[in-house]
């Protein structure tokens, strides 16, 4: 029987008069391929004399030609030095003590170099002054090698010589000197005392000198209102590590609040020792690092953060404030204030509000309560800028007042809101010279560009707190013909001796008090027992209304109007204010929060994005995209791509600063939007309107799936309350599987598929990260990038999953109001309607959710699934507990990326370090110099991942070896672990059983990551305790 | 660094290059010393600065003491006293050691108390001994030459006596063969033809069997063959190649034994053994500045004290005005031992923990003229030797424990390399 069926290709065969039918009846296609397209011009292909045999001819000449001299081994040259520096021995690294002071980054550090180039910063743990090395502390060495560094004195656009330019700027001093007019040195914050000094002399000298501090990123505000308290310009000092009960409004003091550096302290108290922890609230709109963080989280708009701060303080400190608040925030403020009438001296309150009555009332509140944390009497140096006296200059720039400027430091035309009238301004003097690194946005507009060196080049003090001094010391030559601003200073007041002469002269006269200048330097620091006056050279413009204090909490409430949606601009961990922008690890360092790299964005809630019409969208290939909005404010708009962040309070957006760069850049480095236009009077929250513009984003975000799904073991989480009370099985239970009907748990050897392998003697190595002390800051995988020579792929190769980092800090949202409540709603799923609706809700963060990360990084399983998959066992394991990779002998199957359970392998889609796509360090002869040449530079089509530093353990063994020694406890080190100065991460021997690490996989809060996989990893993870106790 | 020796180092020669030079003027008729103690005198106590008939740290010294008399009128207790102590009589103001201390640059002689006046007399009498002129060289000291080459010419003569004697029998045979067939023919015999078998070859052919195991034969042979090619590519076991400047570590470490590591210091330390820096070259050759040794045809007296040139030049040592021109090049050698850089080695591991000596890897240095790669540094023979290697725990805290924890494990009383987990991938590869 045959069929009638009539079988359909399309709908246009339904329709009878179709030429398309008719034509497809005959040929492949509707259309004539056109292959003349990809052909090219048929003139030029027959005109040319190459015919098709020819060009095979070619072909297999070039081809035997190449295979013939590809047979002749390379001849390597092995060049000696002629004279070997003393403290040189090839293939040993030296270490030197020295200190970043680059106007936003204050640190001492410890800078390894091999064969005379720095490599990698480390934590220098004799001096702690300033919180340890944060992600771009981390990443400043790669900023030394930087190929579009300006490599000479420069007069506009033509190179001149130091001599000219010191006999012709000198001139030009003196005639203006004589003239009796305006010179203005503009820079950074220096806190340097020798600095100040050469200033002051610079000033005796020429007469009219004008010295403004210029900090791109204004604590303005803070600075007035403790100068007004305590008649000193600083900043109070805050040990987090002495507060038990800390609130915070709106200040994000574990990023880069009043310069940071205080998350070391934070942590202390985060991990519960003898059943107590601090108690942390956080009241701010922007989800910040801090945020995530916190005990308790509030959102709230910012104008609603002054009423809430004044309310805070009436309760405390008394007095009565008008405005109001929703109930749900009012109700939150009371129960702080109640906390911290409670915890007294123990606790602290501190203040992001870039508002003198803001910073005033935070003084007044800590003052009150005898807060032990608050500490006004060594106040932090490391800001000391002043917005009024900018302005003024500004002013007086446009309406030609100002003869002479000298800038250093300072990038005034990226960062400066009014930048036009500055360089209008900057157009009308008779000399102006800027100190930088680059041909920068400011420096191209100069008359000189004075090359500068970078500050591992160069000579320093600094006086990071008072009283707290920290030197800074070459640890390479000048790369370039360059010259720091204190040598040129000395040059201009005519003294012949070197900086270096003169900070030791000026330590030995004023600072020092007999103490070794030698020994100062060798720790990078020294902490005074005298307390030293140095003049305050920076003119502080006088203030017109007398000080905050006394009304200030009533000024702030009145203050606190708020238009529209409100804008706060913040600085990102990785970006700060920008002037790291073309380093390329700080690029591809995603955002702690929205786990997106290379870019800046605008954090909108969802509730506004929804309102306005913005969205963010996943595509084809799982990658993020978003649309654009206009943000305007004053009349000035920025078009910033929108991304919808989880925790944002309603009516508020944030944009990061630090991007948008255009001068002085690599192509690939010129990302994001310069939210510096709408940084107007240095104020960081502004009023903005917001529409969608035409569209779409492209995001290269490392993370795309944002909340646990209730999957409670992945990150093991719980309350201070049930941690305390209940026991280890309630909050932290081992996984069971059954065997023979019984619950066995799964560390169990008897429900083992494999035979367990003797570890017992040698070394075996544990990583311990505790989920309690993680700020998720980042600076471990920095250190990691820097430390084993990872490559930066690039923003599209990062778009597609292809990210490299062998350290990645996972960030996980709430769905439900808590963790807790996520876990509930899956175990409460029954059936399939049930299932998919709920599974579906728990993909969606919550409005405010809570948040946790995660560091993960290769298990080093001791029964490693990669292992067993790998067919040519490229992958196998140490007796010392690592899980070992031959970069030589993999093939690229990626078998083992695909089973291991926790994504942690990274694959070489490319040669990063030899194909011009990747325009980065390591395709860049300068930029090559940073590798790490004890770790090999894989190439293209291997699997790569966390070694967990076999580098670093087995030269702490040889050195052992050879000093014929034992091996401390607190030795053996990862770059992460020293990375980490917040104690989240510790590193040790777990077969020396007085090791930490042996101690803390004991310890209660223990867990494994996946444990139910069986995979037995030697890295531990700490379950994180919430201090939920309310007052 | 350098700066420092130098000076330290020309001081002390120039005390001594005083004292000699007045010593020797004055007793030109003393001549009671024996020259011969003098010589081992010299090179003891005198020769790190001085040169009978070169100025190095200090001045010339042959015929000090004449010379001493004749130009400046100083007689032997002068020198006595010079030797003994120089800067005393630099301190007494005496002209003419003032003036020698200021001519070679304010560096003070060595003191040698210890030298008694006899001894002195017996150097000075080894320094007024008549140069000798070198006797021309003859061009085969030994004869060796001569006695191989005729050794060679006489096996060969043999050899071809014999050969020609071989073909003048097979000839014969022939002949003989040749004459009785002749013979049977003429007298008529039937000499029996071979039967027509199959050929030897062509039964081979059609013996399938026999074939394919040819064939297989045939194929995994060439198999072996090819693979011994490609797995020699990149191996440069015997690799010599010509270095800019022909260092000879036969002389250095074989004939005058240098410790290896006096060059090499960084294998002690670090991961590369480190080729010396020339500052290091210079310890020595400020004063050695000719060869002095066995010498061959094809390296002359000449040809090394060409090389001995060129570190001059390339180290900017100006050695007539016996200082640093300050214009150096850095010599470019040509790296023989060639690791991957995806493998892992270091020096101090294997030189100071193991104890390893240097000969082991890097072959009999001590005898090569020419230095060549002497192991074929491939990953099989690492591990071979890590296999059969014993490591050495002795008065090594570090190995205590783990060595009597593992070696109870393995019931063995020494542990090798890799029982300890020298096999692991990961501890060369990362």
């Amino acid at each position: 029987m045959s069929s009638n069926k009539k079988y359909w290709k399309s709908v246009e065969e339904l329709n009878e008069n179709s030429s398309i039918v008719e034509t497809l009846k005959q040929n492949e296609f509707v259309a004539e391929i056109p292959t003349d397209e990809f052909l090219g011009d048929k003139e030029t292909l027959e005109s040319s004399s190459t015919t098709r045999r020819d060009f095979l001819k070619y072909v297999g000449f070039s081809t035997a030609a190449a295979s013939l001299a590809a047979c002749e081994g390379p001849v390597k040259k092995s060049i000696p030095y002629v004279v070997q520096p003393v403290e040189i021995i090839p293939g040993v690294a030296n270490y030197y003590a020295t200190t970043i002071a680059n106007g936003f980054d204050f640190a001492s550090v410890l800078v390894k170099t091999r064969e005379g180039r720095p490599i990698k910063i480390e934590n220098n743990t004799m001096a702690t002054t300033n919180g340890s090395a944060n992600a771009r502390v981390n990443a400043s060495v790669l900023g030394l090698y930087d190929s579009l560094r300006v490599q000479g004195p420069k007069k506009g656009d033509a190179s001149i010589s130091w001599s000219d330019f010191d006999s012709e700027t000198t001139k030009k001093l003196t005639d203006i000197a004589a003239a009796n007019k305006d010179i203005v040195l503009l820079t950074q914050t220096f806190a340097s005392p020798s600095t100040s000094k050469l200033i002051s002399e610079f000033k005796e000298k020429y007469g009219n000198v004008r010295h403004v501090v210029y900090d791109a990123v204004s604590e303005s505000a803070a600075l007035d209102a403790y100068q007004a308290k305590y008649g000193e310009r600083g900043l109070a000092n805050y040990d987090f590590a002495k507060a038990m009960t800390i609130v915070s409004v709106g200040a994000d003091f574990l990023g880069d609040w009043q310069g940071g550096g205080f998350d070391s302290g934070y942590s202390k108290n985060r991990v519960p020792d003898h059943g107590k922890m601090s108690r942390h609230v956080q009241f701010e709109s922007n989800m910040s690092l801090t945020g995530a963080n916190a005990d308790k989280r509030v959102p709230l708009t910012p104008s609603q953060q002054k009423i809430a701060l004044a309310k805070l303080h009436s309760q405390i400190v008394g007095g009565s404030v008008s405005g109001d608040l929703p109930t749900h925030i009012e109700d939150a403020v009371k129960k702080a204030a109640s906390q911290l009438k409670k915890a007294g001296s123990n606790g602290v309150v501190v203040t992001g509000i870039n508002d003198v009555n803001a910073q005033a009332v935070a003084i007044e509140i800590n003052e009150a309560l005898g807060s032990k944390a608050f500490d006004p009497k060594t106040p932090i140096k490391t800001r000391q800028g002043n917005d009024k006296a900018v302005a003024q200059l500004v002013a007086d720039m446009k309406a030609g007042k100002v003869a002479a400027i000298i800038m250093s430091g300072v990038n005034p035309i990226y960062t400066l809101a009014n930048a036009s009238d500055f360089a209008e301004g900057l157009k009308k003097t008779e000399l102006s010279v800027a100190f930088s690194m680059k041909a920068d946005e400011t420096s191209t507009q100069t008359q000189y560009i004075a090359a500068a060196p970078h500050y591992l080049e160069s000579w320093g003090d600094v006086e990071l707190k008072k009283g707290h001094y920290a030197l800074m010391q070459p640890t390479i030559r000048p790369l370039f013909d360059t010259r720091q601003f204190q040598e040129a200073l000395l040059k201009w007041n005519g003294n012949d001796v070197s900086y270096h002469d003169y900070i030791k002269d000026a330590w030995g006269t004023s600072i020092l008090g007999g103490s070794s200048f030698n020994k100062a330097l060798h720790d990078g620091a020294y902490v005074g027992t005298i307390a030293t006056e140095v003049e305050d050279t920076a003119d502080v413009v006088e203030e017109e209304n007398a000080t905050p204090f006394g009304n200030a909490a009533r000024s702030l409430a009145a203050s606190a109007k708020s238009e529209g949606l409100e804008l706060t601009l913040y600085t990102k961990v990785g970006m700060g204010d920008g002037q790291q922008a073309n380093n390329p690890w700080l690029q591809e360092f995603p955002d702690p929060i929205t786990r997106t790299s290379w870019d800046n964005y605008l954090t909108v809630s969802k509730a506004d994005a929804d309102r306005i019409g913005l969205t963010n969208k996943h595509v084809a290939n799982g990658a993020l995209n978003g649309s654009y909005a206009n943000v305007t404010v004053n009349g000035v708009t920025v078009t910033a791509p929108v991304m919808i962040q989880p925790g944002q309070a309603k009516g508020s957006v944030g944009l990061a600063l630090g991007y948008g760069r255009t001068a002085g850049l690599k192509e690939e480095m010129q990302t994001g939007v310069n939210a510096y236009a709408l940084y107007q009077n240095a104020n960081n929250v502004q009023s903005v309107t917001i529409e969608p513009a035409t569209g779409e984003h492209e995001f290269a975000s490392v993370q795309l799936h944002n909340t646990l799904m209730g999957r409670g073991d992945i990150v093991r989480e719980t309350t201070l309350e049930i941690f305390n009370t209940k026991d280890r099985d309630v909050w932290n239970k081992v996984p069971t599987v059954s065997l023979n009907h019984e619950e066995t748990p799964v560390t169990s050897p008897d429900v083992d598929l494999w035979d367990e392998f003797d570890r017992s003697i040698g070394h075996h190595f544990n990583l311990s990260i505790d989920l309690n002390a993680c700020t998720g800051c980042g600076a471990c995988v920095i250190a990691c990038h820097a430390e084993n020579n990872v490559p930066v792929v690039g923003k599209t190769e990062v778009r597609r999953s292809r990210d490299m980092h062998w350290l990645r800090i996972d960030r996980y949202y709430s769905s439900e109001e808590s963790f807790e409540g996520d876990d509930n709603k899956k175990d409460n799923i029954s059936g399939l309607g049930s299932s998919l609706s709920e599974f579906g809700e728990l993909e969606n963060a919550s409005e405010n959710p809570q948040v946790v990360f995660q560091p993960v990084m290769c298990q080093h399983c001791n029964h490693a699934p990669c292992e067993t998959v790998c067919p040519v066992a490229a992958t196998s394991h140490g007796r010392q507990g690592q899980n070992h990779m031959a970069y030589n002998r993999c093939v690229g199957t990626r078998y083992c990326a695909n089973n291991c359970p926790y994504k942690v392998r990274r694959f070489n889609w490319f040669l990063y370090n030899g194909n011009d796509e990747f325009d980065y360090h390591m395709n860049d002869d300068l930029g090559r110099m940073v590798l790490n040449p004890d770790v090999v530079v894989r190439s293209r089509g291997v699997m790569e991942k966390c070694s967990m530093c076999i580098q670093k353990t087995q030269k702490t063994i040889l050195d052992a070896k050879r000093d014929g020694r034992e091996i401390k406890d607190g030795e053996f080190q990862t770059a992460c672990s020293a990375a980490c100065s917040n104690g989240a991460m510790s590193f040790g021997d777990i077969n020396d059983k007085d090791s930490k690490v042996a101690k803390l996989l004991k310890d209660d809060r223990m867990y494994h990551l996946l444990e139910s996989v069986g995979t037995k990893p030697n890295v531990q993870y700490h379950t994180k305790v919430r201090n939920t106790t309310e007052a | 660094m350098r700066k420092v020796i130098h000076r330290k180092l020309s001081k002390n020669f120039l005390r001594l290059g005083l004292v000699f030079l007045l010593a020797f003027t004055n007793t030109l008729s003393a001549q009671e010393g024996d020259p011969a103690k003098g010589k081992s005198l010299f090179n003891a106590n005198c020769a790190a600065c001085h040169k009978l008939d070169k100025k190095m740290t200090g001045p010339a010294l042959r015929n000090v003491e004449a010379r001493l008399a004749e130009e400046e009128g100083l007689d032997r207790e002068w020198l006595y006293a010079w030797i003994k102590n120089s800067a005393g009589v630099i301190k007494s103001g005496d002209a003419y050691a003032n003036k020698i201390y200021k001519e070679y640059g304010g560096a003070a002689m060595t003191a040698f108390p210890q030298l008694s006046n006899e001894d002195i007399d017996n150097i000075l009498a080894y320094t007024a001994e008549e140069k000798k002129v070198a006797p021309p060289t003859p061009p085969n000291p030994d004869g060796g030459t001569d006695t191989a080459t005729s050794g060679g010419i006489s096996n060969e003569i043999i050899l071809g006596a014999l050969a020609i004697l071989f073909i003048l029998l097979a000839a014969g045979l022939y002949l003989v063969n040749k004459t009785l067939r002749r013979f049977a023919s003429a007298q008529g015999i039937d000499l029996p033809e071979s039967s027509s078998r199959t050929p030897l070859w062509k039964a081979f052919i059609q013996n399938q069997f026999l074939m394919l195991v040819v064939a297989i034969f045939f194929l995994l042979s060439s198999a072996y063959f090819v693979y011994g090619y490609l797995s020699q590519i990149g191996v440069d076991q015997g690799y010599q190649p010509v270095q800019p400047i022909h260092f000879s570590h036969k002389i250095h470490a074989g004939d005058n034994g240098v410790d290896c590591k006096y060059c090499h210091s960084s294998a002690r330390v670090s991961k590369t053994s480190g080729i010396p820096s020339l500052n290091v070259c210079m310890n020595c050759h400020k004063s050695i500045y000719e060869y002095t040794g066995e010498t061959s045809p094809e390296y002359s007296k000449e040809f090394y004290d060409g090389e001995i040139k060129k570190l001059y030049a390339a180290a900017g040592w100006d050695d007539a005005e016996q200082k640093y021109t300050g214009e150096s090049s850095p010599v470019k050698w040509v790296r023989i031992h060639n690791l991957p850089d995806f493998a892992y080695f270091n020096h101090s591991q294997h030189v100071t923990v193991a104890g390893v000596e240097c000969q082991t890897c890097h072959g009999p240095v001590e005898e090569m003229e020419v230095m060549y790669q002497h192991a074929p540094l491939t990953m099989g023979w690492c591990i071979n030797c890590h296999r059969e290697t014993n490591i050495d725990v002795k008065d090594n805290a570090y190995y205590t424990k783990i060595h009597e924890e593992l070696s109870k494990k393995y019931g063995v009383d020494e542990l090798t390399a890799a029982q300890m987990g020298g096999l692991e991938c990961g501890k060369c590869h990362y």
